[in-house]
């Protein structure tokens, strides 16, 4: 049988060792009731060749963004993946092993995750990064009920910039009863707007507010003022959460250098594939006066009993198989083999790669702009700083456009519509309806970028 | 192994100072760098609205080589399951088939954009569909939703399912009962939902205490937990009777699904009155553990909870094409996009090798091991539950800790020594000294043998020589660690000196 | 281990009562059931406790457990002490280890306390 290494003669054996006649006597406990009683209804074995061509017919199905120029964004990013991540990866000590709990034979795992927390520390400007979340939605979701937490409050304030499916994920935790959340916006400018009838001082009001989260990118790439929304935040003794995107801290401030009380984000783009959407992860960082409320595995640094250097999991008693209904989270299993992919992603492309693949995807997505700009078929619905993704107004229909382009081989940016229709970005729907998100990274290049604007102008 | 044995307390070779990654290399060291800027160059200052980083962050500078061999290091410092017998209790330590790794990073698969057009993702939400159908299949509960990411955010986003449930029943819960046998995401999965715990104890018989049950049922309660077989590797013989108590206080029935193992194609979730389940493709369903992750925690429920479910749902057109939907009164998202989808992949090409029957001969082995060694292990430790077990079983490491003082931690820690990685250890919490032993089926006969001999010759060290067991271990790249050190003064990043 | 001049509760704390004031800590026993204390969360001073109900919590490396004060009363001194070296709590549990000092509201509602015999018989039982 596959996978299953015992030999018939040797389950015969076995069941006279613990003297039962057959199998099926072992399941006697199972009431009459509920036995299944027939075969499950499921296609039939393959062997692993008719497995292979199975899998990747499907596969072939589908034309990946990877095979076309893509300009697709908005939370998943296309960028190169050195060729050493992926062998790491598949090292079968690091892909087959649990979670670390027995540190003396988990060396490998917890030394990785260390150095993953030290990266994201750096690169974030905090004291303490966990071990990784989910993804960044549940990260910016977990963020919010720290908050709560820290500052025993039970409400939290959240930039309608965000990306529709991060606001939707805090609402669903929220609904869940032991948290409120307040959208601020929608908001006219592409930013957050502090102080109109729906901004965010409004909102922040009432002195019961944990938190003020943002996203910088946001949702159409604009950067947030994060000076103005940390004076605010903390002039309401809430929390500043900053969910940001780690590549782009190659040679963007850094949000702990810019107020945040809590960073997170999606690890996606360090060393990630796109693959759909998921396994990436989520990144976690906090300040050490809180460190005890974050949520999730920390690896620490210590000796053992001959004084050799060691790393351990600490901290547990804030966790569900310590604390269980007081725990700071019910998180176990998290991502970490991802985590430890973005920790040779970041080795890889190194403290200059990093900065300079940020730059390119920023000068590129610049370069991109003005040239959709110059067809004529774009305009700006505003002129705001942003980094790798900005926002355009097409002047045309879009899935027309869109497909049009898919045939040609462009993966036309995200239309702003299609990320989670129902939420409102910008308060004037017709602006909404023409808003086209692209995305820039370093594997673009000016030969692709030219011949897409004038693609798109040719339409 | 026998010279690894040897080794007593003090003669292990000196292991010295750990290398991290950031004190390898040099400045100029570089490894992959983007090609050179095709486009003008821009003002970063004036592009990012001034907000730029003056200091570089302190992430390393290294050439490829020292990248390889670093982690070739950490790597040789690892125990997984290619390195042998895992055999740690609800946790399903199987072996990961390696086809599978390479069908999730198909190009087809892991190059897929979440926003792409539907018509461009077929044959990844066909695959969705297909997993989910089998899942739905195997657990008896029709509707499923595959967005979880891990078995304790399948518990929230059926527990989020429950509560508006409940709700738009103009239904005000507020407790959920869990058996003292619950694993730790249980009661703060229940907390997160903002519910009150009320435990529940355990019969002499390992079973749910249904008399204790009944005495706490009552109409304030939202939901019953149970894992089942349970965590004591237990099938709970009354669990009709269990799920209809909850069902005639109004309240739902929950499973958690971290024991599947023993039971596909033999008795379905569904069958046994649970309106949910959670299904850890990264146990159950072969997909790598990963040191901690990535994991998946698809949630499968009765019909009346369908239309809860976080969206969107792949579905199957009436003409045949796949798209997705947003169930009518969907609870929301519980994260971006549709999934750990390179999961789905992986536990999608195990179901499809194995096929209905080659699930439940993976049920039916997994059984038979726990129950083999459960036998060999039963005269030299106490049995907490002498019962036919499932998948797994606890054995109390009580008499050892009385008669010699060998507590349960030092005869995991022994276990290293012998070349094995310990048994879930302490869990569940109502047995003195457990150790919680779940084999998995892809262990053979000689490795069970194995590991029993170790589990008896550990047992024997321990009357002969206790200080060289509670000492343990010997062999490993380090050896117990100053856990009280790490929690006093957290060093938990890397700081550059001064 | 348990010395006569102080009161014990079955949470396992002791009191050493000074005119209203009730000094706070836990038994020889609490500290070796716990083992290495790596972290104590103790109130503020001028906190307002309440008997029955936790004031802080005690963690060893695997566990965690809420402290008790037997009495209603105002925090007025903490041992801000403990924050660095917790470990003080398994050295010296009825010296350097206290808690907190309680100015007491209500002086009798520490009559139902244990003597040094009645605690020792209590644990001897759990142990």
């Amino acid at each position: 049988m596959r996978h299953i290494p015992v030999t018939c003669e040797q389950r015969e054996a076995m069941l006279r060792a613990i003297d039962r006649a057959d199998i099926v006597d072992l399941f006697a406990d199972v009431p009459e009731k509920v036995r299944l009683g027939r075969p499950l209804d499921l296609p039939g074995a393959l062997g692993e060749m008719d497995l292979v061509s199975h899998v990747r017919g499907l596969a072939d199905t589908n034309e990946p963004a990877s095979g076309v120029v893509s300009f697709a964004g908005a939370g998943c990013y296309d960028h190169y993946v050195p060729s050493i991540v992926d062998h790491v990866l598949r090292k079968p000590e690091f892909f087959t092993a649990y979670t670390p709990y027995q540190p003396e034979v988990s060396q490998g795992t917890l030394q990785g995750i260390y150095e993953y927390q030290s990266m994201m520390c750096a690169l974030t400007g905090m004291d303490v990064a966990n071990a990784s979340m989910y993804d960044g939605a549940t990260a910016f979701a977990e963020a919010a009920m720290m908050a709560c937490r820290v500052t025993r409050r039970r409400r939290v304030v959240c930039a309608g910039t965000v990306h529709p499916e991060w606001r939707n994920t805090l609402a669903t935790y929220a609904d869940a009863g032991t948290f409120d959340v307040t959208f601020a916006g929608p908001h006219a400018g592409g930013v957050i707007d502090f102080d109109g009838e729906e901004g965010v001082r409004r909102a922040l009001e009432g002195g019961d507010v944990a938190a003020l989260l943002l996203s910088s990118p946001n949702v159409v790439g604009n950067l947030e003022d994060l000076g103005s929304a940390s004076t605010l935040a903390h002039e309401a003794d809430a929390l500043l959460v900053v969910a940001t995107n780690p590549l782009l801290l190659g040679v963007l401030e850094a949000p702990g250098e810019a107020g945040a009380d809590i960073v997170v984000g999606e690890g996606q783009p360090l060393g990630n594939m796109m693959s759909f959407g998921g396994p990436a992860f989520g990144f976690f960082a906090c300040r050490e006066a809180h460190m005890r409320h974050i949520p999730g595995r920390l690896v620490g640094r210590t000796v053992d009993v001959d004084g050799n250097d060691a790393f351990v999991l600490t901290l547990s008693t804030r966790e569900q198989h310590i604390r269980r209904e007081k725990a700071t989270s019910n998180i176990c299993s998290n991502q970490a083999l991802c985590a430890l992919g973005a920790a040779v992603y970041l080795c890889a492309v190194g403290r200059e790669g990093l900065a300079s693949t940020a730059r390119a995807c920023i000068a590129k997505a610049h370069y991109l702009r003005e040239r959709l700009l110059s067809t004529g078929r774009f305009s700006a619905p505003w002129d705001t700083p942003f980094a790798h993704e900005f926002a355009l107004a097409y002047d045309g229909e879009i899935a027309g456009m869109h497909a049009s382009m898919l045939e040609r081989g462009f993966l036309a940016g995200v239309p702003l519509t299609s990320i989670e229709p129902a939420t409102p970005i910008v308060p004037d729907e017709s602006l909404a309806e023409s808003l086209v998100v692209f995305a820039v990274t370093e594997k673009r290049t000016r030969v692709e970028m030219d011949a897409f604007a004038e693609e798109v102008a040719s339409l | 192994m026998t010279e690894k044995l040897s080794h007593t307390p003090g003669a292990a070779p000196s292991r010295g100072p750990r290398r991290l990654i950031f004190e390898t290399g040099a400045p100029e060291s570089r490894c992959v760098m983007p090609p050179a800027l095709d486009v003008p160059d821009v003002d970063l200052g004036a592009a990012l609205g001034g907000a730029v980083r003056v200091e570089p962050p302190v992430i390393p500078h290294v050439t490829e080589v020292e990248i390889a061999r670093h982690y070739a290091h950490l790597a040789s410092m690892n125990f997984g399951v290619d390195s042998g017998s895992y055999p740690l209790g609800s946790c399903t330590m199987k072996y990961n088939p390696r086809v599978n790794e390479d069908l999730a990073r198909l190009e087809g698969f892991a190059g897929l954009h979440p926003y792409q057009p539907e018509a461009t993702v077929q044959g990844a939400l066909e695959l969705m569909v297909g997993l989910a159908d089998a899942l739905a299949e195997v657990s008896g509960l029709p509707a499923v939703t595959l967005q979880p990411a891990a078995g304790a955010h399948g518990e929230l986003t059926a527990l989020m399912c429950f509560r508006a449930y409940h709700r738009d029943r103009g239904d005000v819960r507020k407790r959920v009962i869990i058996p003292d046998t619950a694993h730790g995401t249980n009661p703060a999965t229940v907390a997160m939902c903002g519910y009150e715990v009320t435990t529940v104890p355990s019969d002499e018989r390992g079973g749910v205490d249904l008399d204790a049950l009944n005495s706490v049922l009552g109409t304030d309660v939202a939901a019953v937990m149970l894992t089942n077989p349970n965590t004591l590797g237990l099938f709970d013989e009354n669990i009709l009777e269990i799920t209809a108590a909850a069902h005639g206080a109004g309240a739902l029935a929950y499973c958690d699904g971290a024991n599947l193992n023993a039971i596909m194609g033999i008795s379905r979730p569904g069958d046994m009155g649970f309106d949910a389940l959670h299904v850890n493709l990264h146990k159950t369903f072969s997909t790598p553990h990963g040191g901690g992750g990535p994991g998946a925690g698809p949630v499968c429920v009765v019909s009346r909870l369908a239309p809860y479910l976080p969206g969107p749902i792949p579905h199957r057109r009436t003409d045949g094409s796949y798209g997705l939907a947003l169930p009518e009164r969907s609870i929301g998202r519980v994260r971006s996009f549709y999934g750990n989808f390179g999961v789905l992949v992986k536990a999608y090409a195990y179901v499809r090798a194995l096929g209905g029957e080659g699930l439940r001969e993976v049920s039916e082995q997994a059984v038979l091991s726990a129950n083999y060694l459960k036998e060999r292990l039963r005269d030299t430790y106490e049995l907490a539950y002498d019962r036919t077990c499932m998948h797994e079983f606890v054995l109390s490491g009580s008499r050892q800790k009385r008669e010699h003082g060998v507590r349960t931690l030092d005869i995991a820690k022994r276990l290293l020594d012998h070349g094995f990685h310990p048994p879930t250890v302490y869990f569940p919490l109502i047995v003195e000294e457990a150790l919680m032993i779940e084999p998995t089926e892809t262990e053979s006969l000689e490795e069970l043998d194995r590991f029993a001999d170790a589990m008896i010759a550990i047992a024997e060290e321990a009357k002969r020589d206790p200080e060289l067991v509670k000492g343990a271990p010997y062999t490993t790249p380090v050896r117990r660690l100053d856990e009280a050190g790490a929690a006093r003064n957290p060093d938990l990043r890397y700081r550059t000196e001064g | 281990m348990y010395p006569s001049d102080l009161k014990y509760d079955k949470e396992h704390e002791w009191v050493r009562v000074e005119g209203d004031v009730a000094v706070i800590g836990i038994s020889h026993f609490a500290q070796h059931q716990l083992g290495e204390v790596v972290y104590v969360d103790l109130p503020s001073e001028g906190d307002t406790v309440s008997a029955g109900e936790a004031f802080g919590e005690i963690e060893s490396v695997k566990s965690v457990s809420e402290l008790y004060t037997p009495a209603d009363g105002e925090v007025i001194k903490v041992n801000s002490a403990l924050t660095d070296a917790p470990e003080t709590v398994n050295e010296d549990p009825y010296g350097e280890g206290w808690m907190i000092e309680v100015k007491l509201a209500d002086p009798s509602q520490l009559d139902g306390l244990l003597s040094a015999e009645e605690y020792e018989a209590l644990v001897s039982e759990e142990a």
